[in-house]
């Protein structure tokens, strides 16, 4: 029941882990400053939220398990979170097509994580719904401005929204650890809400004039641990100083 | 006006600065007071977001969570005191954009500190030790400048960056009180930035061609020997906490003058920075000039869109 | 097309029944935005429950070569402040 329960926990919070950190690359490198401002608010929200579940997670492991071994010290395999968020930033209408596609998914998840049984994850998905009601805003406005906006950003966006939409599908496919902790009453079930989700995503693009893809080829890996080859490079940078000098304190 | 109206204009304008009055952005001021701070406030500005370069360089590789959200945080500040220098610099008619070019052309300076390379995660602790450090003095001396909208941003400025020296300090304390790898890293990054960071106050007085003036409008409030030495005392008992050493053999306490000798500044250095030659100088015009650049359509669209928007409002109206 | 955001003023009620101060300024492309941005930037230490903006462009400004005629005449209207009005010292509290 534990290790599933910390698998389950894992499987939100890497997502919030790696989204975090793309963020952290774009800092200082905004289209402008305003914006570059905005997107590291957001960065950090995901970063405090990641906190929070690790830190839950090492409590849950006991063996003066911190937060920094299970966010530093694991391998590529053991991370899952899904393939959409470690997509590369390349242009800003991809960081914004993969910020919109994540936050949508991520408030649903976290109305729907309030009622779960499990005290803190109840109590954190509490406080991380105000911060991702906030980014859903964010990122939908930035769809409708790029792509209402003009000629260039509307082709820009759409190919970003194109390229990223194969992404979206493995959000709501479900692991075993989520099979167990919804029966438990602690975990969501992500299926309930996944029409929700593909309707508002189009409804946001349609109003920002964009066309929704209908591809219905999609990826997915990442819940099983399987990475796009982007994965490496991220926990390359990710795990430099704990991997070149292993067991210190900063 | 003619010239005799311009002096008596001039004349008032003075005493209003000796009586410790503000300068606002729509008083008469003279046209030489204008420029000057356009320069040195735009030049503050482009210091802070160059500044988010060689620290925004380690946000991906911070040890730890901890240290990765507050060094976040940190370097989204430096942007947002960008920010705010900008929009003092906007209240003497200058646009944001005008400043970027002239920042992008190299036409405008900016702190010559942050054309060295941050090597190592100790360099994360030895720029906020050392740097920010160096800045505040500079700072705080200028929350009491004459021009209201540059004092205000100074305000601001100096209360949300008490946390970054803090920062930076509690990174260095913690590898020194570490495995002798971490203490020798410290070390390094102290020998590294120690000479830069003395250099951040500007050449010596003698050298000085504008502070006599910046005095009387107090955009000045003491000269960069002062504020040099300043920083020197109140930096060694600090090094002293951390245990490692100041890379300057000549640095010794002077009892009569109740502060620290130190050794001599390499001149030379801090001209070839200033002069576009340092280590990193073309890696953070680069950097700049490549965010600004691929950010124009993201900034056309949303003009774009505005446009639309507004349009759509004012159909509706009618 | 190379046009530039505009300049906002930024105003923040710090906690209720307090005023909204002016704070600084930023750019935004429109209200929406403006309203974020100033959310981003000067709320980032929980600075604020309120915020206005206006579009600089906006607000009418006193000249200071007025400021003879528009404030120096209230300055001898000393019945207006209470100090005036001279009364005895057993009289507290009024």
């Amino acid at each position: 029941m534990r290790d599933n329960l910390i698998k389950y926990i894992l499987g939100i919070a890497d997502n919030s882990l790696i989204l975090g950190q793309r963020l952290g690359e774009l800092c200082g490198h905004g289209p402008n400053l305003e914006t570059d401002i905005a997107l590291t608010n957001i960065s950090l929200d995901l970063l405090g939220q990641t906190r929070n579940y690790y830190q839950y997670i090492a409590r849950l492991s006991g063996n003066n398990k911190t937060e920094d071994d299970i966010a530093f010290m694991r391998s590529e395999r053991e991370y899952i979170n899904v393939l959409l968020v470690e997509q590369p930033n390349d242009h800003f209408g991809y960081v914004i097509a993969r910020q919109f596609y994540y936050d949508v998914f991520h408030y649903l998840l976290m109305q729907n994580l309030q009622n779960s049984s499990d005290e803190t994850l109840a109590a954190i998905a509490k406080k991380g719904i105000k911060e991702v009601s906030y980014h859903l805003r964010f990122s939908s406005d930035w769809i409708k401005r790029l792509g209402d906006g003009t000629k260039e950003s509307h082709q820009k966006i759409q190919e970003a929204i194109d390229d990223r939409w194969v992404y979206t599908n493995e959000l709501f496919m479900k692991t075993e650890a989520d099979e167990l902790l919804i029966n438990e009453g602690v975990g969501v079930n992500v299926l309930d809400f996944k029409e929700a989700y593909y309707q508002k995503v189009s409804q946001v693009l349609e109003e920002a004039t964009l066309t929704v893809p209908d591809e219905k080829y999609y990826q997915k890996g990442g819940k099983e641990g399987i990475h796009s080859e982007h994965m490496g490079y991220i926990l390359a940078e990710l795990q430099y100083m704990q991997k070149s000098y292993p067991n210190l304190k900063w | 006006m003619s010239n005799k109206e311009i002096k008596n204009l001039e004349e008032i304008f003075n005493q209003r600065i000796a009586r410790d009055e503000k300068i606002e952005p729509k008083d008469w001021m003279p046209e030489k007071y204008r420029k000057t701070h356009i320069r040195q406030i735009s030049q503050h500005a482009h210091s802070e977001i160059v500044g988010m370069l060689p620290e925004g360089n380690w946000i991906t590789r911070a040890p730890s969570l901890r240290r990765k959200v507050a060094l976040l945080a940190k370097v989204q500040d430096e942007g947002g005191h960008g920010l705010y220098l900008y929009s003092a610099a906007e209240t003497l008619g200058i646009s944001r954009e005008e400043m970027y070019e002239q920042l992008h052309t190299g036409k405008a300076k900016y702190s010559s500190i942050f054309n060295y390379p941050a090597v190592t995660w100790a360099d994360m602790g030895a720029i906020g030790w050392l740097v920010d450090g160096a800045a505040i003095i500079n700072q705080v001396a200028l929350t009491t400048t004459s021009f209201g909208p540059y004092a205000r941003a100074m305000v601001r400025i100096c209360k949300e960056e008490s946390f970054h020296q803090r920062q930076g300090f509690e990174i260095l304390l913690s590898l020194c009180k570490g495995s002798e790898e971490q203490k020798a890293m410290a070390q390094d990054s102290l020998n590294r930035w120690w000479w830069p960071s003395l250099m951040m106050f500007g050449p010596k007085d003698e050298e000085s061609p504008n502070t006599e003036q910046s005095m009387k409008w107090k955009l000045k409030r003491k000269s960069n020997d002062e504020l040099r030495q300043q920083f020197v005392n109140q930096t060694v008992p600090q090094a002293k906490i951390l245990g490692i050493s100041i890379p300057d053999p000549d640095l010794k306490w002077n009892e009569e003058k109740q502060s620290y000798d130190f050794g001599k500044i390499d001149w030379d250095e801090f001209w070839q920075v200033v002069k576009g030659h340092g280590p990193c100088n073309k890696e953070r015009m680069t950097a700049r000039v490549g965010a600004w650049n691929q950010g124009t359509w993201v900034r056309d669209a949303a003009v774009a869109y505005a446009e639309k928007q507004a349009n759509k409002n004012l159909n509706k109206a009618v | 097309m190379k046009k530039n955001w505009p300049l906002w003023e930024v105003f923040v009620r710090s906690k209720n029944g307090l005023e909204h101060r002016h704070f600084g300024s930023l750019h935004a492309a429109d209200e929406t935005m403006a309203l974020e941005n100033a959310r981003d930037v000067y709320t980032r230490r929980s600075e604020g429950v309120s915020i206005w903006v206006v579009e600089s462009k906006h607000i009418t400004a006193s000249n200071p070569q007025d400021n003879g005629e528009l404030f120096e005449p209230a300055q001898d209207k000393v019945y207006r402040h209470p100090t005036f009005y001279k009364l005895p010292d057993e009289l507290k509290h009024m």
